[in-house]
């Protein structure tokens, strides 16, 4: 399907893939092969053979490489949903601080994430709208 | 007759079960936290309600994608925790109430809140971490425990004001039961954090200090936050703070505040807990 997004107003909200009808559609199939992972049989599978496991699941190309690769973002691009994207973390026993500074600007660790959170947290000015980053 | 005697704001970070689960709770990450909590658990020690009408998201353990409800009541017996990656947590099963359970969900839809009924679920964080952050850790969970989860992962989410009109209507439905009980609402999740995207981390303390002193005094200016707003000012999983409208909703138009804090951060949030009494 297109990966086109038709805009809405919430779309000028930077760094954020808010989960709408269209990535709900988009990324189904994707959010419901990390809702397996929930069964521990199937974590076991998925673990001897990646893109084995994949296959049962119609995900597109894309989709199946981003979870090769573990391109968090690019799964929420792809239609994934935070809460089950988290579950390949949680597979891969990483934490929820290191999946954050997987997700944030380049090159932040999971101690810069945490000294972030520990000072106060990401800062609202500049990042409440695209169109207005003085705000 | 039963009654709502209070209403209990609290987030539900996963990590906070964690640290009970694991003994953390006393190392210099989280005693701090840990102490402010001393005081709430002082408070329902005393007051002891009956039943907790806890008003929580499930984060895609007892459902997924496959049928999305917006506000479901748990009728069942009992529910166990939710194995959410780690096995689950090591806590006693929450004990429900099926009757009055029952009796909310007839008298919701009576008043033309269409709620789903749910006889076979397992609660994850979102209900048992408030649980944990009120009692700690006993042998049994000195309270019976209704479950009201509300859809905040799939936008749109229900809104601020639909939330607060079903306090309303809880309230109602409640004071019409025949059973005399002391029944305690908790509103959960929030304060402002965000868990996904470039923006993951986002914290908003202005934000949420307005927020806690409009959830007492203004309910309605709460209310009609948009969604835009909520997830541009409180990020993307800040907008799980609408379901404390439905606890204020289930109080008078005057509350107390009993006991109110912030702690900046809990893992990826800033912890926001409210005690309001009638």
């Amino acid at each position: 399907m297109s990966t086109i997004r038709e805009p809405r107003e919430f779309d000028d909200i930077p760094g954020t893939f808010v989960f709408d009808g269209q990535r709900n559609h988009q990324g189904y199939h994707l959010n419901m092969f990390c809702k397996s992972l929930d069964i521990k049989e199937n974590r076991e599978v998925f673990r001897q053979s990646p893109a084995a496991y994949l296959n049962r699941f119609p995900m597109t190309g894309e989709q199946r490489e981003a979870v090769l690769q573990r391109r968090f973002n690019r799964l929420l691009e792809l239609g994934g949903n935070i809460y089950y994207t988290w579950k390949i973390a949680a597979f891969d026993r990483v934490s929820m601080q290191a999946a954050g500074a997987a997700m944030s600007d380049e090159g932040m660790t999971e101690q810069e994430f945490r000294d972030m959170m520990l000072a106060g947290g990401r800062p609202m000015k500049g990042n409440r709208s695209k169109s207005d980053k003085n705000r | 007759m039963a009654k709502i005697i209070a209403g209990v704001g609290t987030s539900h970070v996963p990590a906070i079960g964690a640290a009970v689960d694991n003994g953390k709770t006393g190392n210099d990450y989280w005693a701090p936290l840990f102490q402010k909590f001393e005081p709430a658990r002082a408070w329902i020690d005393e007051v002891k309600p009956d039943v907790c009408i806890i008003v929580y998201n499930d984060h895609a353990h007892a459902f997924d994608l496959s049928s999305i409800s917006t506000f479901s009541i748990g009728t069942c017996e009992s529910f166990k925790s939710s194995d959410e990656g780690y096995g689950p947590r090591p806590i006693p099963d929450v004990v429900g109430d099926p009757r009055l359970a029952w009796h909310l969900c007839e008298s919701l839809i009576m008043d033309e809140f269409d709620i789903t009924i749910v006889n076979d679920m397992t609660v994850d964080h979102g209900l048992t971490v408030p649980l944990s952050i009120m009692y700690d850790q006993p042998e049994a969970w000195p309270c019976k425990v209704i479950p009201l989860a509300v859809n905040v992962v799939q936008y749109p989410q229900p809104k601020g004001t639909r939330c607060l009109a079903l306090g309303k209507a809880l309230r109602k439905a409640v004071e019409a039961y025949d059973q005399d009980l002391k029944v305690a609402i908790f509103g959960t999740g929030g304060l402002s954090h965000q868990l996904q995207g470039p923006r993951a981390g986002l914290i908003n303390a202005e934000y949420d200090e307005k927020f806690l002193n409009d959830l007492a005094t203004d309910p309605q200016a709460v209310a009609e936050i948009t969604h835009t707003e909520w997830l541009r000012e409180s990020g993307s999983e800040g907008i799980e703070a609408v379901m404390w409208l439905v606890m204020r909703g289930a109080l008078g138009d005057k509350v107390d505040e009993v006991y109110r804090f912030t702690h900046c951060a809990a893992s990826n949030t800033n912890y926001g807990m409210t005690i309001l009494t009638d």
